[in-house]
């Protein structure tokens, strides 16, 4: 899997027209830019150039089919987001079972 | 910092030891190396220390102190990497239960790349994280 910038991915995320259009796409699996105009209340242009800012921090997949252009949810592009909160889980889960090993030892 | 715009890590036990003994845990420096990282810790409001790591420095400075009950310090960590610098307060409350100590550990905060990031958007931020979280758990 391509590695994104993570910068990109915040800054991608930041925008929250950007944010509905990559949630609908989560909620409601590939659509076309046509069918996602329809419920964002902005022109399509403006659709497609936040589905490229989406797409170049790896959030989103296009797909051609004929005229039509398909985008879909890359949610796999999250995990930096996601790896943080595990990160640090792992740390704290591990050094509370140093914890644990030092509190029976005080009881010697 | 508000407790509304930073992400959070919460970690919790029981633990088969009364409280008491689990603040010495956490309070004393030589007992902090043995089960954390080695350190300079001082219980004083304010007091800066560090914690030492073979990785790097944490920086740290006593927020909150209710012994035997709550104790609060900032976990700040530069790094050269945005991606691995972080600032984060760590929380750690004990509860007393029948057979010893409830404890929770919560760190929340902010890489300070993603502050930049989102210095604007907080409270959208926020509720995009939690959607997001949802959608992520259902990939599991």
């Amino acid at each position: 899997m391509t590695q994104y910038s993570p910068d990109l991915l915040f800054r991608a995320l930041a925008d929250p027209t950007r944010r509905t259009l990559f949630e609908r796409l989560c909620l409601d699996g590939e659509q076309t830019v046509g069918a996602l105009t329809a419920g964002a209340g902005i022109s399509q242009p403006a659709v497609s150039k936040h589905l490229g800012v989406l797409k170049q921090a790896g959030l989103v997949l296009d797909r051609h089919e004929g005229r039509q252009t398909h985008y879909s949810a890359q949610q796999r592009a999250l995990a930096p987001l996601v790896d943080w909160t595990g990160r640090m889980n792992r740390f704290w889960e591990a050094r509370f079972d140093d914890l644990e090993d030092l509190l029976k030892r005080m009881d010697q | 910092m508000t407790d509304t715009d930073v992400r959070t890590v919460t970690v919790e036990r029981e633990i088969p030891h009364p409280p008491e003994k689990l603040w010495r845990a956490l309070t004393q420096p030589h007992l902090i190396e043995e089960w954390l990282m080695k350190n300079d810790f001082g219980l004083d409001l304010g007091h800066r220390f560090q914690l030492r790591g073979d990785w790097g420095n944490v920086d740290c400075e006593i927020l909150d102190v209710d012994p035997g009950r709550t104790l609060s310090y900032t976990w700040n960590y530069a790094h050269d990497d945005p991606a691995y610098q972080l600032e984060s307060v760590v929380t750690f409350t004990l509860e007393p239960t029948g057979a010893g100590t409830l404890l929770r550990m919560e760190q929340a905060g902010f890489r300070p790349d993603q502050k930049q990031a989102f210095g604007g958007a907080k409270g959208g931020w926020r509720i995009h994280l939690e959607n997001l979280e949802k959608v992520v758990a259902k990939l599991d």
